[in-house]
């Protein structure tokens, strides 16, 4: 713990201890889980949906308002 | 890993994920109520410029065009709105958790609501306010479907850009003593400011609203989308701040 005090130190008074990394790692595989799902909601025009362009265009109110470049 | 779960991660996790849910239906239902009427006149416009032209274009545009069927109905795709912006604020939400999870202890915030809600806002200027200044939402009829592809990707470098500025600038700041607050603080705003006006100067612009297309309908559905993605932004960092400090904050006890 030493070298997380010397952190605190170094930054201020830091709330909480750093969650290790190792335990971080474990929930990596969210981060693509995620991106698919932006994917899908942004971009996807039923490559990955697979239901054709139908997700694509009941979505595309959204895509303009959230300023996506859509067509 | 411990199912019964008291993990931190997974408290920070499920924090942003509600709490992206929750911002992203509030988002859909001001985007119902204010962006709606602008996207519907749009349409009426794109339809009628394709008839002037007749041109055909892709799915619920193409009405006045031709006589097929859209695939889509007006009716349905207002309802898509809200779908659409409650899964993005979940990823949104989801995403931040992690950022969150990894910068807390990191980085001398004061308390988890203060890393919260600073976290969110700098995201917010990263990812969607500095973007939107470059290559600002467009209603439907406006771009030319044939560089649908060269915008998406001029888009995603200029997020992607300035999410690394925002990096770079947060690793700058850290260098200058914490308990000098203020410029710490002018050093990564400074720093981020001066990144993403190269990356914008740097990136091609585009002009593609069509000659007659009204300027007032234009500004308005801007306008719609700008309250729309701040609607979203601020109920988010509101919710996930309560949610995650108290959350990590609850005493673990045992279950009965």
């Amino acid at each position: 713990m030493r070298s997380t005090e010397a952190a605190s130190i170094e930054a201020g008074p830091a709330v909480a201890e750093p969650i290790p990394l190792r335990e971080l790692a474990r929930w990596l595989w969210l981060v693509p889980v995620l991106l698919l799902v932006a994917y899908v909601v942004g971009m996807d025009q039923g490559v990955i949906s697979r239901s054709g362009m139908y997700l694509h265009e009941f979505m595309h109110d959204g895509r303009h308002l959230l300023a996506v470049p859509c067509h | 890993m411990p199912l019964s779960g008291h993990s931190p991660v997974r408290a920070i996790v499920v924090a942003g994920l509600i709490a992206g849910l929750i911002a992203g239906l509030s988002a859909g239902l001001f985007g119902l109520a204010v962006g709606e009427s602008n996207i519907d006149g749009a349409v009426a416009v794109e339809s009628s410029m394709e008839a002037g032209a007749a041109r055909h274009d892709h799915g619920a545009h193409a009405t006045a065009a031709s006589d097929q069927k859209p695939l889509v109905s007006r009716g349905t795709q207002h309802l898509g709105l809200v779908v659409a912006t409650a899964l993005y604020g979940l990823a949104i939400g989801g995403l931040l958790a992690l950022a969150f999870a990894f910068m807390r202890g990191r980085t001398g915030h004061r308390s988890d609501r203060r890393l919260a809600l600073g976290l969110t806002a700098a995201v917010f200027v990263a990812a969607v306010a500095v973007p939107f200044l470059k290559y600002p939402a467009n209603p439907p009829g406006v771009g030319d479907p044939e560089t649908i592809g060269y915008r998406t990707e001029l888009y995603l470098a200029m997020v992607a850009g300035c999410l690394a500025a925002l990096v770079a600038a947060w690793r700058l700041s850290m260098l200058v003593p914490a308990r000098r607050r203020a410029q710490r603080a002018l050093a990564g705003a400074s720093t981020f400011a001066a990144l993403t006006a190269l990356l914008a100067l740097g990136l091609p612009a585009i002009g593609e609203v069509p000659a007659g297309f009204p300027s007032g309908l234009l500004s308005d559905f801007r306008l719609a989308s700008i309250g729309l993605q701040l609607m979203l932004w601020s109920v988010l960092a509101l919710c996930f701040a309560a949610l995650v400090s108290r959350r990590l904050t609850r005493p673990t006890a045992p279950r009965p």
